[in-house]
């Protein structure tokens, strides 16, 4: 009989979580709508001057890209809290850490891919130069994985209390502000045409730690989450 | 009636007890389970079965006391996979068919050898339903379903929180069907219950917990 | 229990004996905080002389330096008590944990209104967006995060524990915000105060800033001491000792 391999358990978890996430393709489409419309509403608020717009176009779009992907972490865990499928997460004789690698990994395919992929026209709508684009695709490709990350560990933190979107913020926003910063360091530097490698690589390290020790963290939370 | 108990026991609890807000939920419990047997967890509704249930599981820690695998004292690392809970909620995601939450199961857990997830579904009367997603089964078939998963996965001790629950008179007889073929092939088995019983067989141990 | 922790340590953490403990130092801390106050404010405030470039104004810093000393100290504690916590499951440090985070949030909270009280006239701005103020900001953040998910939950121990994970967090985090924010902007004046080395301040300035740090500290003493033993005593309300306690105050 014999416990199965680690690769094919993470096979299956990551299967599981993406087949469930198409079966309500309807929620992956909620927050690129909301970017969307978050998007819209700036030129409105600040006028319709190119160079304004130009100037703070990125960051507007990695903070609302930010803001979006708060919107869904909530979720991460509840389903499967209320079903019961993370007891059997827990008990099974895969580590954990892995598993959550996995959940946490099909969370980023299901809420920043998306919202990655209609980033262009988030920056068309506020007249990014098209030359800036790839850099912040390419910021925003390390940024929102570490955004993932960070909210797992602090919604497992949460998985055992009452429905807390606002304590989630107020945890996760503070934790998020470096990630931010680099991020948004690298397509201004690109807009003004300074070298932007530098942000880029922090963020890549920052990625590298985060992505060895946020599974880590989360495990060790949810256990905590879960003793009572 | 006699049945040959092997000399090491499966699972020891030591004096096991288990606090919330410092207060004992359960007295002490001392207790041996042996392969091929089937304990029955009795008790009125607040008196801590299902707490004990997830005590051993190792979803809760231990308060006070030891718990012993095989004659050691218990690692997790060690007994992952050997044991297997269900609970209150089944663990069955809505949104996938019975034969997909299935195959989950056992990419992650591992799969008894001679079974296959046809051959469990049918067992426990959801051929039919494999492909059906599992918001749209009733309770008792949600139930079956999870039954499914026990015969399936290559655990030797199953935790089983109010099996009985929910399942008509045919259910039950399935649920006592498949606790029989698991001590049968060597495993063993705590079932909580509150109150009435519905074991067929006599081969049955009781622990009773009171308030 | 791990057998490494010293003897006396171990049985300090006993809720009964760091209850008597507390209760006797209390009074003492509480006394010393509000005489070393008194003399710290009455020195810095009337003795020391006036700064030749910042005039009167600087004198805001016998508020802002402790508290912000205060506010990096108390977290600190609090990262300590939780790390106890969640390794040993010690019910005291789950305590000082939790009871430190809303004392910590009041010292990060002055911090931050006396810095942009000062900041006006010396830099004409109420708050500049430099590495150290933000990294404050960010630290009170944390600590509410603390208060906030600690009365999330239902079990107060269980709260305590996941609080105590996120404080733990928050201590790597502080130092990476203040280096991304310093990579960011630095526009603050260098430290004050360098109590080790040589210190920019001339003594008569320096020593009620000092008096201050201690009188701080006690007040920090003083005030846990207090929310400690209040919550002992609620968390243990079952036990024969928190009885024999309630039963020896009916008497009186």
């Amino acid at each position: 009989m014999g416990r199965p391999r680690l690769i094919p358990a993470c096979g299956a978890m990551l299967r599981r979580d993406l087949t469930v996430a198409w079966r309500r393709r309807s929620d992956i489409a909620m927050p690129v709508l909301y970017a969307l419309i978050v998007t819209m509403l700036f030129p409105f608020a600040l006028g319709p001057e190119d160079t304004l717009l130009q100037r703070i176009a990125g960051g507007i779009v990695l903070v609302t890209l930010l803001l979006a992907m708060l919107l869904t972490l909530d979720a991460m865990f509840s389903s499967d809290i209320e079903d019961g499928s993370l007891e059997q997460l827990v008990l099974s004789p895969q580590p954990l850490e892995l598993l959550l690698g996995m959940k946490i990994l099909a969370h980023w395919i299901t809420t920043a891919l998306p919202l990655i992929v209609i980033t262009p026209l988030l920056a068309a709508m506020l007249h990014l130069p098209t030359a800036v684009i790839p850099v912040l695709l390419l910021a925003l490709l390390l940024a929102t994985p570490l955004i993932s990350l960070f909210g797992a560990v602090l919604v497992a933190l949460t998985a055992g209390t009452r429905r807390s979107g606002m304590l989630l913020a107020l945890m996760l926003l503070p934790l998020c502000v470096p990630a931010v910063i680099f991020a948004a360091g690298a397509v201004a530097a690109a807009q003004q045409g300074l070298p932007w490698l530098a942000p880029i690589s922090w963020l890549a390290a920052a990625l590298v730690l985060a992505v060895v020790l946020a599974p880590l963290a989360c495990a060790a939370a949810l256990r905590i989450a879960l003793d009572a | 009636m006699t049945v040959s108990i092997p000399h090491t026991p499966l699972l020891e609890a030591r004096s096991v007890s288990f606090f919330r807000r410092d207060e004992a939920v359960f007295a002490p419990l001392d207790f041996d389970v042996h392969p091929g047997q089937l304990t029955l967890v009795e008790g009125d509704n607040g008196s801590g079965k299902t707490t004990l249930l997830r005590v051993l599981a190792g979803l809760l820690h231990v308060g006070a006391g030891e718990l012993r695998w095989r004659g050691a004292p218990l690692r997790r690392s060690e007994c992952a996979g050997e044991i297997l809970f269900l609970g209150h909620q089944l663990g069955l995601k809505a949104d996938l068919s019975p034969h997909e939450n299935l195959r989950i199961a056992v990419g992650l857990h591992g799969q008894r050898a001679g079974t296959s997830i046809g051959s469990a579904l049918i067992e426990v009367g959801l051929s039919g339903y494999e492909s059906e997603p599992t918001r749209r089964l009733s309770a008792g078939q949600k139930k079956r379903a999870a039954l499914a998963r026990l015969l399936l996965l290559p655990a030797t001790l199953w935790l089983l929180d109010e099996p009985y629950a929910n399942l008509d008179r045919a259910g039950i007889a399935l649920v006592n069907h498949v606790l029989k073929w698991h001590t049968d092939s060597g495993g063993a088995a705590l079932v909580s219950s509150h109150g009435t019983t519905n074991f067929a067989g006599d081969t049955v141990r009781r622990i009773h917990l009171h308030e | 229990m791990s057998n490494w922790i010293p003897l006396w340590l171990h049985k300090l953490g006993s809720p009964p004996t760091f209850y008597r403990f507390a209760g006797t130092l209390q009074p003492w801390a509480t006394t010393l905080a509000l005489l070393l106050g008194a003399i710290a404010l009455y020195g810095g405030l009337v003795l020391a002389p006036a700064d030749y470039q910042q005039g009167d104004a600087y004198r805001i810093i016998y508020i802002h330096v402790p508290s912000a000393e205060m506010s990096m100290f108390i977290y600190a504690v609090m990262g300590v008590a939780s790390f106890i916590a969640l390794v040993w499951r010690i019910k005291l440090a789950e305590v000082v944990a939790m009871e430190s985070a809303p004392i910590g949030a009041a010292f990060t909270f002055i911090t931050l209104v006396t810095g942009s009280l000062w900041g006006k006239p010396m830099w004409g701005t109420w708050w500049t967006w430099d590495a150290r103020l933000t990294s404050e900001l960010v630290l009170l953040f944390l600590f509410l995060g603390v208060i906030g998910l600690y009365h999330a939950f239902e079990d107060r121990r269980q709260g305590a524990r996941a609080a105590a994970f996120l404080a733990i967090i928050g201590i790597i985090n502080v130092p990476i915000v203040h280096f991304s924010v310093n990579w960011w902007n630095t526009l603050h004046q260098g430290s004050t105060v360098n109590v080790l080395g040589q210190s920019k301040m001339s003594w008569d300035m320096l020593w009620p800033l000092l008096t201050m740090m201690l009188a701080t500290k006690f007040y920090y003493a003083a005030s846990l001491f207090r929310r400690v033993r209040t919550d002992l005593l609620a968390l243990e309300g079952g036990k024969d000792w928190v009885r024999k306690i309630a039963e020896d105050e009916a008497d009186r």
